[in-house]
């Protein structure tokens, strides 16, 4: 391995969150992006061409070594580590939601998922999966609340532009009917 | 009252009034939607007076009718319901009143999608531990306590050493005698019409007995009996009878 890549490596071993590009270029200011892409490349070849227990991914918008899933069973029976819990359906929900409408207010998940949202939210809160990220105009100037670097961590994402587009989204229910049409009589007559 | 009031514990919780069995459903619009996927139906085109009816027995069945939720949903469909049957007067202009629950139907279902993508890739991340992931491990347990008796002896021998000389301060009352003082201050008053400080105050007087005097002094001030007065700042202080006493 070169040098750099033997760089990253100590870095991204001793690091306890995902290293952002920005941060992997301070390990080595003479380094340039393509030196540290190339780098890094040559790491996660290393791991998956030479048959390692780990590997090293990009997720939650920097790198990140994690341990391969076929180790994960005998680790946790080992109890080594712990698998963190799953998210209930409610909160899923609730996360969808507010991945997509960021910055929203409660009212408006409430409003989407027809139900009340206020335990759960705690909860994700608690769990840093969301964050305030500032107030709406208007009455009572509600609280809005955003997605967090954790989320995209705990659900292995790089960036929110990984989830699936809204328009990319199969509407199950559209099979019903073989060429959606947009319903007309939601539209007013013009 | 004990013959009247006779419990049926064989009666099915059925009457019971809190019977939500939430976790099937997470809501009123998932509950709607699974509904129209069981009765094949045209999301565009939803057969609302069956779907309604659906929907209100399948509270009923769930015991859901604590869940003010679902109540407001079957409330909101039997209006719509109801302005199904109404009369359409202009074909053109008439709005279907079920637009706009369509409309949430389709967003509802659209986070569900997402749902299921968090929830793949949740479960796929749930597989892989990070480094760091590892709970920080529990502080080590102290040794245990090493100890000698010869240390122990030695370590009491150094605290009875140093409490043989005790640095002890005693601590002497010394009264304030101001019944006395005053006393003397009356006495004085009685042979003379008006005396200065310095001469009720020997000059080898202890501050303990300067202090008496003026409280005695300020005491017989309070009560009326002298007038002190002082001509400028840090002069001599004059006492003197006090004339209006005097003359009372």
């Amino acid at each position: 391995m070169t040098p750099l890549a033997k760089l990253l490596e100590a870095a991204l071993f001793a690091s306890a969150r995902p290293i952002a590009s920005d941060e992997l270029a301070v390990l080595d200011p003479d380094a340039s992006r393509a030196e540290l892409q190339s780098a890094l490349d040559e790491l996660r070849e290393h791991y998956d061409v030479d048959g390692h227990g780990v590997e090293l991914v990009e997720i939650g918008g920097g790198w990140q070594i994690l341990t391969r899933a076929e180790y994960t069973e005998a680790i946790e029976r080992a109890q080594l580590a712990a698998r963190p819990a799953r998210l209930s359906g409610a909160a899923l929900e609730t996360l969808a939601i507010i991945a997509y409408r960021q910055p929203i207010s409660r009212a408006d998940i409430e409003e989407i998922r027809g139900v009340a949202v206020g335990g759960v939210l705690k909860t994700l809160h608690e769990r840093g999966l969301i964050d305030v990220v500032g107030r709406a105009e208007g009455l009572g100037r509600p609280l809005l609340y955003g997605t967090t670097p954790v989320f995209l961590e705990h659900f292995a994402l790089r960036h929110l532009e990984e989830l699936p587009r809204a328009d990319e989204l199969a509407i199950a229910l559209r099979v019903q009917r073989p060429e959606p049409e947009p319903v007309a009589a939601a539209e007013p007559a013009e | 009252m004990t013959a009247a009031y006779a419990p049926d514990v064989s009666s099915p919780p059925a009457d019971s009034s809190f019977v939500v069995e939430l976790p099937a459903f997470s809501g009123p619009l998932d509950l709607l939607l699974s509904l129209i996927r069981e009765e094949q139906v045209d999301i565009y085109d939803i057969p609302i007076a069956r779907i309604c009816e659906q929907f209100v027995l399948r509270i009923r069945t769930l015991g859901l009718n604590e869940a003010a939720e679902y109540l407001e949903m079957a409330a909101r469909l039997l209006r719509i319901k109801a302005q199904m049957l109404l009369p359409r007067s202009d074909e053109e202009q008439w709005e279907d009143p079920r637009a706009e629950l369509v409309r949430r139907l389709l967003e509802y279902q659209q986070m569900r999608e997402v749902v299921d993508v968090l929830e793949r890739r949740g479960e796929e991340r749930r597989n892989q531990f990070a480094r760091a992931y590892l709970p920080q491990a529990p502080a080590a347990p102290q040794a245990p306590l090493a100890l000698s008796l010869s240390e122990l002896l030695s370590a009491v021998d150094r605290v009875l050493r140093a409490a043989r000389q005790p640095n002890i301060h005693e601590v002497v009352p010394r009264a304030i005698d101001i019944p006395g003082a005053i006393t003397v201050i009356r006495s004085v008053l009685a042979l003379r019409a008006r005396i200065l400080w310095t001469e009720i105050v020997e000059r080898t007087a202890e501050p303990w007995q300067i202090l008496s005097t003026l409280l005695g002094l300020l005491e017989l001030a309070k009560l009326g009996e002298v007038r002190v007065s002082q001509p400028k700042p840090f002069a001599n202080v004059e006492i003197s009878r006090d004339a209006a006493s005097e003359a009372a």
